[in-house]
């Protein structure tokens, strides 16, 4: 792979040849980025493979683009941040988005969901800017992404087989089928059908390894949406098991609430009809 | 970057602040010696989690409140549980306070360990961060890596992960480890302890600038032990109080260059310190006898007040977190319930722990239903702003004849001995952003 850089402003050697890396931070809370520090075993041989030209949460030194592959953390939220984000785009050649901030807007996408007469009155006070700040939109909205990797957090090893393949010029392989596809292969007993426990795993996808069950806990959608995902039926069956109206319109609005699967689900259970739609993805 | 002044000023900017969690700036402008302005700005965009949390069920602070910092999301998880289950009029047992103490050992091991040595030592050796020290000094790095993963490996057994953790409940847990589980980790702890005796060594020998600061210090104090997750509120200078009074002693206020509120203890003008420094300086005769040990071998009095040391405070510190998770672990049997039931109850509520960087206080407002009325959170980062403020001030006038590049990089230096968690500190409540 052959890269093209200049050499940044803190005295760093850089070795033509080696993909370099680039790790970006929007509105989000560090998780994701810190899980590329919590690959303790394969930080310092990751090191040798690619070259981490940009990342200010573990390095002072910036080599400047373009970058061979650009990871995304965290949504956008700011008109400052719109314009930022074409710039990452511009320089980066693979740009990844990492959790469910970057992919589907994060859980300050909640202000999505606003009052929308305090929402109004703010945007008249500021119309310029205002209509963007009241949303967090993921990085889909405002630019091309190559990948999109989920979870509130990440999964270390997909991200390492992420960055594996996107050197190796091949499709990660990351499944998109639901959480009980994981509790079958762990041989978890299902919480649902066990012990009645409401549980998302049906309608969310995998990559946790189906950690909720293992600790006799339902799924609560951190990953977002598996492929095909029947919300209706799955909210029926939370439904029988006891949980009211509002509890079953914020299960399917936390840390994916914007994804458009789980913010349609959630909006079926407006107390008011006249509110749905609102949390609807406006790009910037 | 440095520059002059047309009236023969200067100021000193650092756009990104690197290594430290979160978005931030430094801005300082000085004139013959004299600091005119200094600034820690905080821009990272606001999320509005006290916002949010109104109208969600007193179930789900644990779980949302975690995600304002991907470093200490336990912290979150513990001050929420004790703020929520105090409205409710719930006390948890003595088994699930060790369990949540053991959990957050596990955080305070990941996160001092990363600090330590993927964030500050590099500043002491001379590095730009952890990756090009390794070069140099493979053993340290790949010993500090060891020594974080024996926390994550603590995070993931008792709360299934490390960041956001997924066993955490209001009430305790919704699944106990086994002791089988918990005795697995004990070698890798074991070591990782003794890893750390050797570290309180090495950063001890570690060049400090000579500096002096006569901050108020304000910790958690436990009944016993050293404070961890749970405690009452003491002060340097003989302050005490309950948790539950802390709205009544502390005060946010908004400053404009930053999106994060500043704090005040008991109305005084002069900052106050939370974290490392103040826990070492409140609570040292608290210290395990091995982690007293490897303090005055590294020569740390009972009170530390040179914030350049608070590398060695969190070596020691992590000494005692290792020693206290084996101490739980070996006393650990598989009788415990893993939770209490926590019927809603309609009420206000106050928790507090000690995160890593210092103490997180909760306060939330419950209807009959236990839904949110409202919410405050006071993160740590906010509350040492002003210091990290008026250390840099010192600084930049003590050492006015250093060239700019060395006052710079002192600067930066000065501002990682908080370990300040920006993602942590953004969070302030009001909807209307005026950017004018």
């Amino acid at each position: 792979m052959t890269t093209t850089h200049s050499h940044g402003a803190e005295h760093r050697d850089t070795h033509h040849g080696r993909p370099t890396l680039a790790v970006w931070k929007f509105a989000s809370c560090d998780g994701c980025q810190l899980t590329l520090l919590n690959c303790e075993d394969e930080l310092i041989p990751l090191a040798r493979e690619v070259e981490i030209a940009y990342f200010p949460e573990a390095t002072r030194a910036v080599v400047e683009g373009p970058y061979d592959v650009s990871l995304v953390e965290g949504s956008v939220t700011t008109p400052e941040e719109i314009e930022r984000i074409q710039h990452v785009r511009a320089v980066s050649r693979r740009l990844i988005t990492i959790g469910a901030c970057a992919t589907a807007g994060g859980i300050q996408a909640l202000r999505n969901f606003g009052d929308v007469a305090e929402f109004r009155s703010i945007v008249y006070a500021h119309p310029e800017y205002l209509s963007t700040l009241s949303r967090s939109t993921p990085i889909s909205a405002h630019v091309t992404v190559d990948f999109e990797l989920r979870g509130c957090p990440i999964n270390k090893h997909q991200l390492l087989e992420v960055l594996a393949a996107s050197i190796q010029g091949r499709k990660p392989r990351v499944p998109t089928h639901s959480v009980c596809v994981e509790c079958k292969r762990r041989g978890n007993v299902c919480v649902t059908v066990a012990h009645g426990t409401p549980c998302l795993g049906p309608v969310t996808q995998a990559g946790c390894g189906a950690l909720c069950p293992s600790f006799d806990r339902g799924c609560y959608g951190c990953y977002g949406p598996q492929d095909t995902p029947n919300t209706v039926s799955i909210a029926t069956r939370l439904s029988e098991l006891g949980m009211s109206e509002p509890e079953v319109l914020r299960i399917f609005r936390t840390f994916n609430a914007a994804s458009e699967p789980f913010r349609r689900e959630s909006e079926r259970h407006e107390p008011d009809p006249q509110q749905a739609s609102r949390g609807e993805e406006v790009p910037g | 970057m440095s520059h002059k002044l047309t009236d023969g000023g200067q100021v000193m900017h650092v756009g990104t602040l690197s290594r430290v969690e979160g978005e931030g700036a430094m801005h300082i402008e000085y004139r013959d010696g004299v600091v005119t302005d200094v600034q820690l700005r905080i821009y990272e965009p606001p999320r509005f989690y006290e916002a949010f949390l109104r109208g969600r069920s007193f179930t789900e602070p644990p779980d949302i409140t975690a995600r304002i910092c991907g470093i200490c999301p336990v912290a979150y998880q513990m001050s929420s549980c004790w703020a929520i289950e105090d409205a409710c009029r719930i006390e948890v047992t003595e088994e699930i306070r060790l369990m949540r103490r053991l959990l957050y050992c596990g955080e305070w091991i990941e996160s001092h360990a990363l600090h330590i040595f993927l964030l500050h030592a590099p500043d002491f050796l001379g590095y730009d961060g952890a990756i090009e020290m390794a070069a140099d000094h493979p053993q340290v790095v790949e010993r500090g890596l060891r020594m974080k993963k024996a926390g994550n490996d603590l995070m993931d057994t008792v709360g299934g992960r490390s960041v956001h953790p997924v066993n955490v409940r209001v009430g305790g847990f919704y699944r106990m480890p086994t002791r089988l589980e918990l005795r697995a980790l004990r070698s890798r702890l074991e070591r990782a302890r003794d890893e750390a005796i050797e570290t309180v060594r090495l950063v001890a020998g570690f060049d400090f600038p000579d500096m002096e600061q006569p901050y108020e210090y304000l910790s958690l104090r436990a009944e016993q032990g050293y404070p961890i997750e749970s405690g009452s509120v003491v002060t340097s200078s003989g302050g005490a109080f309950a948790v539950r009074d802390f709205t009544k002693h502390i005060q946010e206020f908004h400053v404009a260059h930053s999106n994060a509120l500043h704090a005040r203890l008991d109305g005084s003008p002069d900052p106050y310190v939370v974290g490392p420094l103040a826990r070492y300086s409140l609570n040292s005769d608290r210290l395990s006898p091995v982690a007293r040990d490897a303090a005055r071998e590294a020569g740390l009095g009972p009170m530390c007040r040179n914030p350049f040391r608070s590398i060695i405070v969190r070596a020691v510190e992590l000494v005692e977190a290792y020693t206290e998770a084996l101490r739980i672990i070996d006393a650990w049997t598989d009788s415990a319930s893993p939770s209490v039931p926590v019927p809603p109850r309609a009420g206000e509520g106050f928790g507090a722990s000690e995160a890593p960087r210092g103490t997180l206080f909760h306060r939330y407002v419950l209807d009959d239903a236990g839904i949110i009325r409202d919410a405050q959170i006071v993160p740590p980062t906010s509350q040492n702003q002003p210091s990290v403020e008026a250390d840099l001030r010192t600084m930049v006038e003590a050492w006015s004849d250093l060239d700019d590049h060395a006052l710079l990089h002192r600067c930066e230096q000065a501002i990682r001995n908080y370990d300040p968690c920006i993602s942590c500190a953004t969070h302030f409540l009001d909807l209307t952003v005026d950017r004018t």
